[in-house]
């Protein structure tokens, strides 16, 4: 059992869990993940490593509310316990000093690059983060990514920032401006991690994204987290979560991303009902 | 992987001669002429109606009445050379638990199995008893259906467990020396039990967050209850075990690390994690699973129950599994409880090829299970959601035989057909699981990925780190892991005890 040290809303949708785990706290490198599930009839679900304390032995993660198990998760609180907390799982994000690192995460991944970016920034890298949010008040970790940031930028759809756009047109737009950029490191939605990786192919920028399919242990034991990488079968738990965005077979992962959608609806009827009765 | 048979040790022979001169067992074997006791019919295992256990998961076999235990155990012949005891790989000294159970001490006989199995419950119900202890039994020789030496050590052990009678014996003052054990299998556990039982401190490290190893994710409620499992998992936190769950070795702390902690002894049991694919077009459609994650979703994290439990799975309306071991029939009988209309094994070799018990194909056949043989698929096609419907085959006809001794599969030109599934479940085969040797530099691993071990001590190449079952066998036993456990905890023992 894990427990709960916070438990907090960022903005609408996104939640902060902390949890007390000083053997993994111990261990936690950039681009890791662990593997929670919410109470003793939950699904394990994978989360990535947002942020963590080795002396006061947590770890912390940033979560997306989508089904049954992230809403379980956005009820708990301070003291309460989790039956399963593990890791750290899956390799760590290659960290060296290639020069320009462009930053790109949008979503939970806004919280799932900072570690990344931090690293990077220490082992030398000029930063360049770009957070991509619906509207201003969804952004969060701000002033943490300005700190290890060179340059910051924020691509949104509402008129409170001045570029009003997807991400994969403000990242084109900073690739053209920018001289050099040795190296795109992009974690969000899938969709997010595609579209930046279709951006930066025709510059040839090796681009790094932290794949997401569904999980079962997280250890290789189960091969629920096939992926293709250039034509072979990975498994996502083990020999990543990253990988090169330019040989991930996108069409694959939409799909098999997909594979419990009615199940999903399903489930989270389910427990509504048995929770707001 | 080479494995040497082995002579029955020396102190063994001299308690089991011991044991049969004792007073009660004379007056025993006199009380019946064997030539009475091979008219005795073998006890037939009571089992649920094939056609109500295939929409349910509760236990197949219900286990023997105590009065059919006794007749079963009237049936042994008490032999002075009991040929059964060479089959057991941990050397249970059957004869006697036998005639304990036909004097009635149920208590006593399943004491004196746990002197050697710590796992009895288990043994009793998934063992291949046919291939190992039974095969050998002199009873066999004499009149070819040999003493149902499993039913009978499950018996005991349930009665034990349900009379919440378990007798914990005395251990030794502590020897203040630490075992980290990693993985909680069978193996894992056997060590444990035993270096408990010599007084030293035993740490079990497991990565899923509850015990048993395969006898917890793989194999299925319907063969294996898991409250016969927990039972034994208590015994062994009764006996002053620590069980951390959610701990994978190699991630969350190195071999290394442990031994910065103070460890002073290691057991690897890490088992055969890694399932191994086809690599055949379309393998990873939606519906297209391995069995470890199959069977895990349904096992471990019961998604028979859902959506009262949160994780799904297919319930396929045609699904095919592949293979022909346990592995395989486990998951269709699964497959077929979930609802499949139809739910068959399709293996490249044929019927007598077949790795699977006896007992698990015959259950098989009776749940109305369909066997394809001489057939492998070579691709698969998916809907335009991505979900598999159908796969493409190819017949076999049988060669010479290969390496393992089986007649080799030779596909048959032009004789590709299709069938339909919406559910495929591959169970071709795991492999040792490399997080332990990855992240063990020092580890010396076979051309498999399989941990490497001296088979008299179960040494590795790393001084005071020893291993056992799957993890060095590739995927084998519940009872030759739990061998293996024996040799090693022995030799950890006698390591510590030389250890400053
Ligand atoms: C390595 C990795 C790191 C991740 N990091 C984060 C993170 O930091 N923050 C965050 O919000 N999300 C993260 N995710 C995604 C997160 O795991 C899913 O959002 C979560 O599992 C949804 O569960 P649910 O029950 O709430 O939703 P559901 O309704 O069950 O599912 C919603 C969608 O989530 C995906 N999903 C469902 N079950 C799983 C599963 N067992 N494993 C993976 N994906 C699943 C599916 O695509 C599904 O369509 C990560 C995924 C991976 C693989
Ligand atoms: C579906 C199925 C049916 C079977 N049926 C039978 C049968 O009828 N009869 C029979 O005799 N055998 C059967 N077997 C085979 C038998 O279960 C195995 O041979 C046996 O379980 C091996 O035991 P083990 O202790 O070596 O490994 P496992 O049982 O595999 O246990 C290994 C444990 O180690 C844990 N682990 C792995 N890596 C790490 C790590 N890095 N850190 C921490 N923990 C780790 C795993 O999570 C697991 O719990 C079956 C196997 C399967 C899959
Ligand atoms: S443990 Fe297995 S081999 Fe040994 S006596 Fe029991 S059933 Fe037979
Ligand atoms: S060989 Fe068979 S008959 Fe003889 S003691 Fe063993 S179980 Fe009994
Ligand atoms: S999640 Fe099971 S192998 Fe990756």
């Amino acid at each position: 059992m894990a427990k709960i040290l916070q438990r907090k809303r960022l903005v609408p949708n996104i939640h902060l869990l902390e949890v007390h785990a000083p053997e993994v706290a111990q261990k936690c490198k950039p681009g890791q993940f662990v593997i929670i599930m919410p109470d003793e009839r939950g699904e394990r679900i994978p989360l990535t490593i947002g942020d963590w304390d080795e002396k006061k032995g947590s770890v912390t993660s940033v979560f997306l509310v989508v089904g049954t198990s992230t809403h379980k998760l956005s009820m708990l609180e301070a003291g309460d316990e989790v039956p399963v907390f593990v890791g750290p799982l899956g390799k760590p994000s290659e960290i060296e000093k290639y020069g320009t690192v462009l930053c790109a995460g949008g979503c939970f991944g806004i919280a799932a690059i900072y570690p990344i970016a931090r690293a990077l920034k220490e082992a030398g890298n000029k930063i360049i983060t770009l957070l991509d949010v619906k509207a201003n008040y969804l952004i969060y970790w701000e002033d943490k990514l300005k700190a290890v940031s060179d340059q910051f930028f924020i691509s949104a759809r509402d008129s409170y920032y001045d570029c009003k756009e997807y991400i994969p047109n403000t990242l084109e737009k900073i690739v053209k401006k920018e001289k050099k950029i040795d190296r795109v490191v992009s974690i969000g939605c899938t969709y997010l991690m595609y579209t930046c990786s279709e951006a930066t192919k025709p510059y040839g920028i090796k681009t790094v994204v932290s794949l997401n399919p569904i999980m079962v242990d997280g250890t290789g034991m189960c091969g629920a987290c096939r992926v293709t990488i250039d034509g072979k079968t990975k498994f996502a738990c083990v020999d990543g979560p990253d990988f090169d965005g330019h040989l991930v077979d996108w069409d694959e992962l939409f799909s098999r991303r997909k594979s419990y959608f009615e199940d999903e609806i399903q489930s989270l009827c389910y427990w509504e009902k048995e929770t707001f009765p | 992987m080479s494995e040497n048979k082995k002579e029955m040790p020396q102190e063994l022979k001299k308690r089991l001669r011991t044991a049969f001169n004792e007073e009660w067992r004379k007056e025993l074997r006199k009380s019946l002429p064997a030539k009475e006791r091979i008219k005795i019919p073998r006890q037939k295992m009571p089992e649920r109606d094939a056609e109500e256990r295939n929409k349910d998961f509760y236990e197949v076999n219900l286990g023997l009445e105590a009065k059919m235990a006794k007749a079963e155990a009237q049936r042994c012949l008490d032999c002075a050379n009991p040929q059964c005891v060479t089959g057991c790989p941990v050397g249970i000294d059957i004869p006697t638990f036998i005639k304990l159970i036909e004097i009635g001490d149920f208590e006593q006989s399943v004491r004196m199995i746990k002197e050697t199995n710590s796992l009895p419950a288990i043994c009793g119900r998934v063992c291949p008893q046919e291939t190992q202890c039974e095969v050998v039994c002199n009873l066999k020789k004499a009149t070819g259906v040999p003493v149902a030496i499993g039913n009978l050590e499950r018996f005991v052990a349930d009665y034990e467990r349900i009379n919440g009678n378990v007798y914990i014996p005395p251990i030794p003052p502590a020897t203040g020396k630490k075992v980290a054990i990693i993985g909680a299998g069978p193996a894992g556990l056997t060590v444990a039990g035993d270096l408990a039982r010599k007084g030293h401190k035993v740490t079990i490290f497991e990565a899923l967050h509850i015990a048993g190893g395969v006898l917890v994710y793989g194999i299925p409620e319907f063969r294996l209850p898991k409250k016969s499992l927990q039972a034994e998992v208590e015994y062994l936190e009764r006996l002053g075990v620590e069980l951390k769950t959610n701990f994978v070795v190699g991630k969350t702390a190195t071999l290394k690390d442990l031994e910065n902690e103070g460890y002073d002894a290691f057991f690897i049991g890490s088992g055969a994690g890694l399932p191994n694919f086809m690599r055949i077009p379309g393998e990873n459609l939606i519906g297209v699973y391995s069995a470890n994650e199959y069977l895990t979703r349904v096992n471990l994290m019961r998604a028979y129950e859902f959506p009262k439990y949160d994780t799904p799975v297919f319930l396929g309306k045609k699904a095919a599994v592949l293979g022909g071991g346990n592995v395989a029939m486990d998951s269709v009988r699964t497959a077929k409880r979930l609802g499949a209309e139809m739910a068959a094994i399709v293996y490249r070799r044929s019927s007598v090829e077949m790795p699977a018990r006896a007992e698990e194909v015959h259950h098989a056949e009776e749940e109305g299970i369909e066997f394809l043989f001489l057939t492998t698929p070579i691709r698969y096609f998916g809907d335009e959601k991505g979900r598999v419907k159908a796969m493409e085959c190819l017949r076999m006809e049988l060669g010479e035989p290969d390496a393992s001794g089986r007649r080799r599969p030779i596909p048959i030109k032009g004789s590709e057909f299709v069938m339909d599934a919406d559910l495929v479940v591959v169970a071709i085969g795991n492999s040792p699981n490399p997080l332990i040797p990855q992240t063990t530099p020092q580890l010396k691993v076979g051309k498999w990925g399989n941990v490497e071990v001296d088979w008299d001590t179960m040494a590795t190449s790393i001084k005071g780190v020893y291993a056992g079952g799957d993890i060095i066998r590739g995927g084998a036993t519940v009872i030759l892991a739990m061998g293996d456990a024996r040799i090693a905890a022995a030799s950890i023992d006698k390591y510590l005890s030389n250890k400053k």
